[in-house]
């Protein structure tokens, strides 16, 4: 068994609002290796997504205790985490998150203006638009290029600063279906060269492009088995 | 925005028009010599200008009184002393007139005001100590009066009395209260007795040695009017004696006045602008929060969040502060056409602390009001932030 990389011990998270105290995660414990591909799965309002902000260092639980390649994340301050966010981790999100009016080449260096190494911005950052096909659109701006395009220009910007961590919260979710398979195609590509893959969602059919389904129901883990026939994005083929 | 660049274009038109006031008044100082005394029939307080200068008409200083000043038991250091009577004239030629102001003077008048003919003569001395009816015409008289013709010799109506021009002086301009162009000159005694029929002065200017001793020779003109007018006690005197340095104060303390002015609307504007920048800054804050949260997910620490915008707050007041620098030059500018155009001296100074000025208070404004918008920003939570729509 490898190291983990991610380890949740008996993670609560409760949101209070007046005197309405919401547990939206009830002591959740479980580990992800380096190199794994897990798919969170749960209907919405399960908590899939607050487990997946503490799991991005986005936010903090209310108690536990959660480890991040050895290091338990409640002793770091916020510019710690902004650090390690940046170096560590890549967001992939459902609605892209682009920012309009700047071209795709600045949209993937953002993270690289944020990060302590700032050499060769440019090349890197084409270097990795190249990785995803998007070699061609560096100076299009976001607003000029599609769904898919922009997806993968996310993905790009994701693995700009060569993260351990990948967290692709519902990213098929506003694409077509061909250009799903294409992000799911790149995901599994980035697992197979070593990448740990988080992928959050509420498809059965997306969620067994993983190695192992997590799913949560009510706050809790109600299941987390390994997918037994992992499905092989090919293109062509048609998610759903 | 606005505001900004009102604020800025007023504070570098203070400090231009603070170097060009200043140049006013050297170039005045040095158009005096700083050395004369001014004698003024009538009473003021030491702020405010005489009665006499109002119109009204005060009678107490005479030609004796002048004559004393020149005795050196009575006034000390003195050079020349310059009698005058002023008064409101219409010159006719043919079927030309103009409306200008006679000046009786007597024989120190050039010693005193100086100043040079371009045709024809000056008086004699013999000329202007006697009732003689000629007269020598400021430039712009001359030009009005005559146009194209030659004036010298030519007989004008003075109300109406009939004088002969023998002289026309030299283009001078303002100098103090006064424009040189406008005078037509003439002997004291014709302009007291033929024109206006009175016995009386409307000033005395007095000639000093060295501006060192003004102050020693005003006190004793003091003296000597209080003896001859037998004024026991200061307040009641019936005389104003001034130096030119004081006129001078006075438009010093005009232009001051203005910079003020100018200095309360310049805090005013930069003050309204700020807010206007804190509102515009609060409302970008709000329509980018996902952006904000974007960027806290990618790595952006607090810091690095609060930084870029308050350097877009620094951004858009250094625009106002530029456009407000070129605001206030051009203005400047333009006064300094406007005032060299009335024949003042008037320097037109775009200084580099000004410059420096107009971009360091322009950058610190952007950093006072762009703080409070840029803590929101760098204070969001990154989970907030992305889920805001």
């Amino acid at each position: 068994m490898p190291k983990p990389l991610i380890q949740f011990d008996n993670i609560v998270k409760t949101y209070t609002s007046g005197d309405l105290v919401t547990e939206v995660l009830k002591d959740v414990s479980f580990t992800i290796a380096k190199g794994e591909f897990v798919s969170i799965m749960g209907p919405s309002g399960s908590g899939k997504s607050t487990l997946m902000h503490i799991l991005g260092l986005l936010e903090r639980p209310t108690s536990g205790n959660y480890y991040f390649a050895d290091k338990n994340i409640n002793t770091f301050n916020d510019e710690d985490l902004a650090h390690l966010r940046n170096r560590e981790i890549g967001f992939v999100f459902q609605s892209f998150n682009l920012l309009a009016r700047t071209s795709v080449l600045d949209n993937v260096k953002l993270p690289l203006i944020y990060s302590q190494n700032k050499k060769k911005m440019d090349e890197r950052a084409t270097k990795v638009l190249e990785s995803v096909g998007l070699g061609h659109r560096l100076d299009y701006f976001t607003n000029q290029i599609s769904g898919g395009e922009k997806q993968r220009v996310a993905i790009a910007r994701a693995l700009v600063n060569e993260p351990a961590v990948i967290f692709a919260d519902e990213p098929t979710g506003n694409l077509d279906s061909k250009s799903g398979i294409q992000v799911m195609q790149i995901l599994q590509e980035l697992n197979r060269q070593g990448k740990t893959i988080i992928l959050v969602t509420h498809e059965t059919f997306t969620a067994e492009h993983a190695q192992r389904i997590i799913q949560v129901y009510d706050g809790q883990i109600v299941s987390d088995q390994p997918v037994k026939n992992q499905r092989q994005a090919r293109a062509g083929e048609a998610l759903k | 925005m606005l505001g900004i660049i009102i604020g800025v274009g007023a504070v570098v038109l203070i400090i231009s028009l603070g170097a060009g006031a200043q140049s006013l008044i050297l170039g005045q100082l040095e158009g005096f010599g700083g050395d004369l005394i001014g004698v003024l029939p009538g009473q003021s307080d030491s702020n405010g200008p005489p009665a006499s200068l109002y119109g009204v008409k005060v009678t107490s200083l005479k030609s004796g009184d002048a004559e004393a000043f020149k005795d050196e038991k009575n006034v000390s250091h003195v050079l020349a002393v310059a009698s005058y009577y002023q008064t409101s004239v219409s010159l006719y030629w043919r079927d030309h007139n103009y409306d200008g102001t006679l000046q009786g003077i007597d024989g120190d008048y050039l010693a005193v005001d100086g100043g040079e003919v371009a045709a024809g003569r000056f008086f004699s001395l013999d000329e202007m100590s006697a009732n003689l009816r000629l007269v020598v015409l400021g430039s712009t008289v001359a030009s009005e009066l005559f146009s194209f013709n030659d004036p010298i010799g030519q007989k004008i109506k003075i109300n109406n009395k009939t004088a002969t021009v023998i002289g026309v002086m030299k283009e001078r301009g303002q100098v103090g209260f006064q424009d040189y162009d406008d005078l037509i000159l003439s002997p004291l005694l014709f302009v007291q007795k033929e024109v206006a029929g009175v016995n009386y002065l409307s000033a005395v200017r007095i000639k000093i040695d060295s501006a060192d001793n003004i102050d020693e020779s005003m006190e004793m003109v003091r003296q000597t009017l209080r003896e001859r007018h037998d004024v026991g006690d200061p307040a009641d005197d019936d005389f104003s004696v001034r130096s030119f340095r004081d006129a001078l104060a006075l438009v010093t303390s005009i232009t001051d006045a203005l910079r003020y002015f100018l200095a309360a609307m310049a805090a005013l504007s930069l003050l309204v602008g700020g807010i206007g920048i804190m509102n515009i800054m609060l409302v970008s804050v709000t329509e980018r929060t996902r952006e904000i949260g974007l960027r806290k997910a990618l790595g952006a620490t607090n810091r690095q969040v609060l930084s870029q915008f308050l350097f877009e707050a620094i951004a858009l007041t250094l625009i106002g502060g530029i456009i407000g620098l070129i605001g206030g030059t051009l203005i400047s500018y333009l006064t300094a056409i406007i005032v060299r155009s009335l024949g003042y001296r008037w320097d037109f100074v775009i200084s580099a602390f000004s410059i420096i000025i107009a971009i360091s208070l322009s950058t610190l404004i952007g950093i006072i009001f762009g703080y409070y918008p840029a803590k929101r920003a760098s204070r969001l939570s990154p989970i907030d932030a992305l889920r805001y729509e």
